[in-house]
């Protein structure tokens, strides 16, 4: 299954990035397999070790499975200084669970990442890849409620 | 695309789409459209100079609105700006007016004077 | 037949994105439709127009009217009033000291302005060639190919004192000269558009806003060192501006802009988009190719200088966005031009991002050596509120700090440097007196080894290491002679690691101890934190005459540390107090009060455990 995203990009070694990238945005649990990184290593004719290694440096790959909406609160300076600390409280409360853990029901996992460069509007967070400014308390509570909804 | 001039060919074709956010405009209609003016037909002018325009081509004219201008009895009232030029004010527009107006004035450089209400700041 | 007669440009950059630009721009879709008026109306989504925390903002023209902090709910007004009507709707124009400020060229914030590389960002369509065309693009581009030899190239770049804009300011045109002087068949140009310096988000936004600007300087940039492949590297977390540089590739190609014998010459030029994934060392350059290769992004040591070997072995030029988007107006204006802005050594301009305890937060483009006083208050608008101006971190977590005492200073890249900062790529994090300088440092710092690839030692462990002290600092347990260790760390930290993260790591620690001792004196010395942020430095008390014992607080505790009576009022025993707040919060006669310092019984807690610890380790 992991074969048809393949063979889109040529067999060599610099697409491994895209390849990876694109594996991991259709699954439905946000994360790459180990049959992934088999059928990848196949594909490529590249060691399997080669391709973990690639796969644990960046920090937007998981080798485990995730929730259906990735939330991702900005931890950088900016942000903190504009209080990123209560909404990452907020979130914890309102979710039940904490850095880097997925929701009982699938649908979300919240992680930390790095500038967002959105900071004129700081804090900010990214869940999948929308963009949410200027939170609060109340605001980020709005949102949550909205995308549960959805699911 | 293989010259400068075949650039410059597409860039003047669209810098003319980009005229309203003030590129090279020789003429500067601004309608006015304030409560009294648009119950006069004050839209109805500015419509009749969009379409002028268009069908005439003339890509150094812009049109463009403004609120109430204190001559409520002279509604529609209309100015046109020209560079280096007094401002002339026309009044008690229409329809029939403007297509005389973008013909004589704009065209051939002619103020039909019989329509002025006001001329300079 | 055009009826048009209004351009609407919505300021769609990520920051007003997040602020809801897009549900504005469907609604006057709507709300136009509704009024027949579709067809009077371009509406045109742009790149950021700078001031994000106005957002979402518009500028609608002929009139230049700019708007703020525009809602879904205010869009059948502008319709309405505005374009139908003719009368701009004041309450949403900017509003200050009671002055108006209907036009977007009056409006302060863009006053001292001068946009070079900003040029186009918020005034033209991103996704379309022929608005950049309209404003002169690709002129310089077929300028360049027909009149100019490529060591003509390099030396406009070199008259103009072109520096680089990622952060070191290594001049341009030496990169360039390199690898045009490498005898190669392949050669390889790379923009860097891994930016990851928190606070910073210029490249991002010219991305995003002018597009086909960088692919110009790009462009002239491969043809004055014979290559005829780019590589665009953009972070992942960037995805709008990936999909707009995508886009402005094909449209380019499209048209014959790129791709074989540009402007009937020899020059022959593709490019590609690489994308990263979350890796903060990949903005170095050495990195940067590593990870565009399929590897590891970790740095390697320099030289070999990618110029000479670089992507594949070959030679290569790395440049940063900004950099590529001050090139094409080099030329179409002139080195000389370019050279009068500025200062002597750093001219031009220089884009900032503006960030933190500022009222006008967003994207600014200023002349090299504006002080820091016009960037923040005449063009940043000051502090938010009643606030004063504590300092400035510049440069991201590989700058330092400034102060009150600095905001005389230009911004250029020596005066920066010498003061102990530096510009970096130009984020510019502003402090109000309510911020920890200890505690921030400690946050960079946590930043920095989170971020820090491995491989060389120094960074790795000697990191972790002033971590360790900065954690000791701001949780009560500071020693003396910390400092000193904090300092020697830094300094051999910064000459010994492999690259420039490392180098530049403990710049922040280094500068705040420089200018803020006093702080780190007393969180050490006194276990006090006067700004009250460090949570083990500071302790919540309730003041006996003002509580009237309704229990509010002992209820909302949650590790019932606060007990008491009516009668005899409330109590927190501090050893179990976990610093949380709540009963802060909710006291409804604001009797509880926040002080600085440890208090007492926690200090004498402590004491009595590590006494309990030392007789065990005798044992």
């Amino acid at each position: 299954m992991y074969k048809e995203i393949c063979v889109k990009y040529a067999p060599n070694k610099d697409n491994l990035i895209h390849i990876l990238h694109e594996i991991q945005d259709t699954h439905p649990q946000h994360y790459i397999s180990a049959d992934a990184v088999k059928e990848i290593s196949e594909y490529l004719k590249l060691p399997e070790n080669h391709i973990y290694g690639v796969l644990t440096f960046y920090s937007m790959y998981s080798t485990t499975p995730r929730g259906k909406n990735i939330i991702r609160l900005c931890e950088s300076p900016p942000c903190y200084i504009k209080g990123s600390y209560n909404i990452l409280r907020k979130l914890k409360t309102l979710l039940g669970v904490g850095v880097g853990e997925t929701t009982k029901d699938g649908v979300f996992t919240l992680e930390l990442c790095a500038c967002l460069g959105v900071c004129g509007n700081a804090p900010v967070m990214m869940i999948n890849d929308d963009v949410y400014g200027d939170l609060s308390e109340e605001k980020v509570e709005d949102i949550i409620e909205k995308i549960r909804g959805r699911n | 695309m293989k010259t400068l001039a075949d650039l410059k060919k597409i860039r003047e074709k669209a810098q003319e789409d980009l005229k309203l956010r003030g590129g090279n405009v020789r003429i500067k209609i601004v309608v006015g459209m304030g409560t009294s003016g648009i119950a006069m037909g004050a839209r109805e002018v500015m419509k009749t100079f969009l379409e002028e325009i268009a069908a005439r081509n003339l890509s150094d004219v812009l049109v463009t609105q403004t609120g109430e201008k204190g001559l409520s009895s002279m509604e529609p009232v209309v100015d046109l700006i020209e560079e280096g030029k007094p401002k002339v004010t026309y009044g008690n527009m229409n329809p029939d007016k403007v297509k005389k107006v973008v013909v004589e004035h704009i065209v051939n450089g002619r103020v039909v004077s019989d329509y002025v209400v006001a001329t300079g700041d | 037949m055009s009826l048009k007669h209004i351009d609407l440009l919505i300021c769609c950059g990520s920051g007003c994105i997040s602020a809801g630009a897009l549900k504005i721009k469907e609604r006057f879709h709507e709300v136009l439709k509704e009024h027949s008026a579709t067809n009077e109306v371009n509406i045109i989504e742009t790149g950021c127009m700078g001031p994000c925390d106005y957002g979402p903002v518009m500028v609608v023209y002929p009139e230049g009217i700019f708007y703020k902090k525009v809602t879904p709910d205010d869009v059948e007004e502008i319709v309405t009033e505005h374009f139908i009507k003719g009368r701009p709707v004041t309450r949403l124009m900017l509003q200050e000291d009671d002055k108006t400020f209907s036009a977007q060229k009056d409006v302060p914030f863009y006053q001292k302005q001068i946009k070079v590389a900003l040029e186009n960002c918020g005034y033209i369509n991103p996704e379309s060639l022929e608005e950049y065309i309209a404003t002169g693009g690709y002129e310089a581009l077929g300028k360049v190919l027909i009149e100019m030899k490529p060591q003509d190239v390099i030396n406009e770049i070199k008259a103009s004192g072109l520096r680089g804009r990622g952060g070191g300011g290594f001049p341009t045109h030496i990169k360039w000269q390199m690898v045009h002087d490498k005898k190669d068949d392949e050669k390889y140009v790379i923009c860097n558009g891994d930016e990851g310096d928190p606070g910073a988000f210029m490249d991002r936004s010219i991305l995003e806003g002018d597009p086909h600007r960088i692919l110009e300087g790009m462009m002239i940039a491969a043809y004055a060192m014979g290559a005829s492949m780019g590589f665009f590297y953009i972070r992942a977390e960037y995805p709008l501006a990936i999909k707009r540089i995508k886009t402005a590739i094909s449209q380019a190609k499209e048209l014959g802009l790129m791709g074989d014998n540009i402007f009937d010459t020899d020059f022959c030029f593709d490019a590609e988009v690489r994308t990263g994934a979350g890796a903060f060392v990949c903005g170095e350059e050495t990195a940067l190719i590593h990870s565009i290769e399929g590897e590891r992004g970790n740095p390697t040591p320099k030289p070999p200088y990618p110029a000479v070997k670089g992507l594949w072995g070959k030679p290569t030029v790395v440049n940063n966005v900004e950099t590529f988007g001050n090139i094409p107006t080099i030329f179409l204006k002139g080195a000389k031009w370019f050279a009068s802005m500025g200062t002597e050594k750093s001219p031009g301009t220089k884009v900032f991002a503006l960030t933190g305890d500022i009222r006008n937060t967003g994207l600014v483009e200023v002349p090299m050596g504006t002080t820091l006083r016009e960037l923040i208050f005449d063009v940043g608008g000051g502090m938010i509120g009643d606030h004063k101006f504590k300092a400035v971190q510049l440069g991201g977590p590989s700058g330092g700090c400034l102060t009150v005492e600095h905001l005389d200073t230009g911004v250029d890249y020596e005066s920066l440097k010498e003061r102990g900062s530096m510009m970096g790529s130009g984020g510019v994090i502003v402090m109000n007196e309510e911020k920890c300088m200890v505690n921030v440092a400690r946050f960079f710092m946590e930043f920095c080894v989170e971020e820090s690839c491995g491989k060389c030692s120094p960074c790795r462990i000697g990191l972790k290491q002033m971590l360790t002290v900065l954690d000791r600092i701001t949780n009560g347990h500071g020693r003396e002679g910390d400092i000193e260790e904090l300092q020697r760390l830094g300094e051999s930290i910064s000459k010994l690691s492999l690259c420039g993260l490392g180098q530049t790591a403990p710049n922040p620690v280094l500068s705040t101890i420089r200018y803020f001792r006093d702080e780190y004196e007393a969180h050490i010395r006194d276990r006090s934190c006067a700004t009250k942020v460090c949570n083990d430095l500071m302790h919540y008390d309730i003041d006996k005459d003002r509580c009237i014992g309704c229990s509010l607080c002992a209820r909302n505790c949650p590790v019932d540390c606060i007990s008491g009576s009516r009668e005899e009022k409330y109590t927190i025993h501090q050893v179990d107090c976990i610093k949380c707040g709540n009963c802060f919060d909710v006291c409804p006669v604001k009797a509880i009060d926040k002080l600085p310092g440890m208090h007492p019984d926690v200090v004498a807690h402590r004491s009595e455990l590590s006494k309990a610890v030392n007789q065990y380790e005798d044992l």
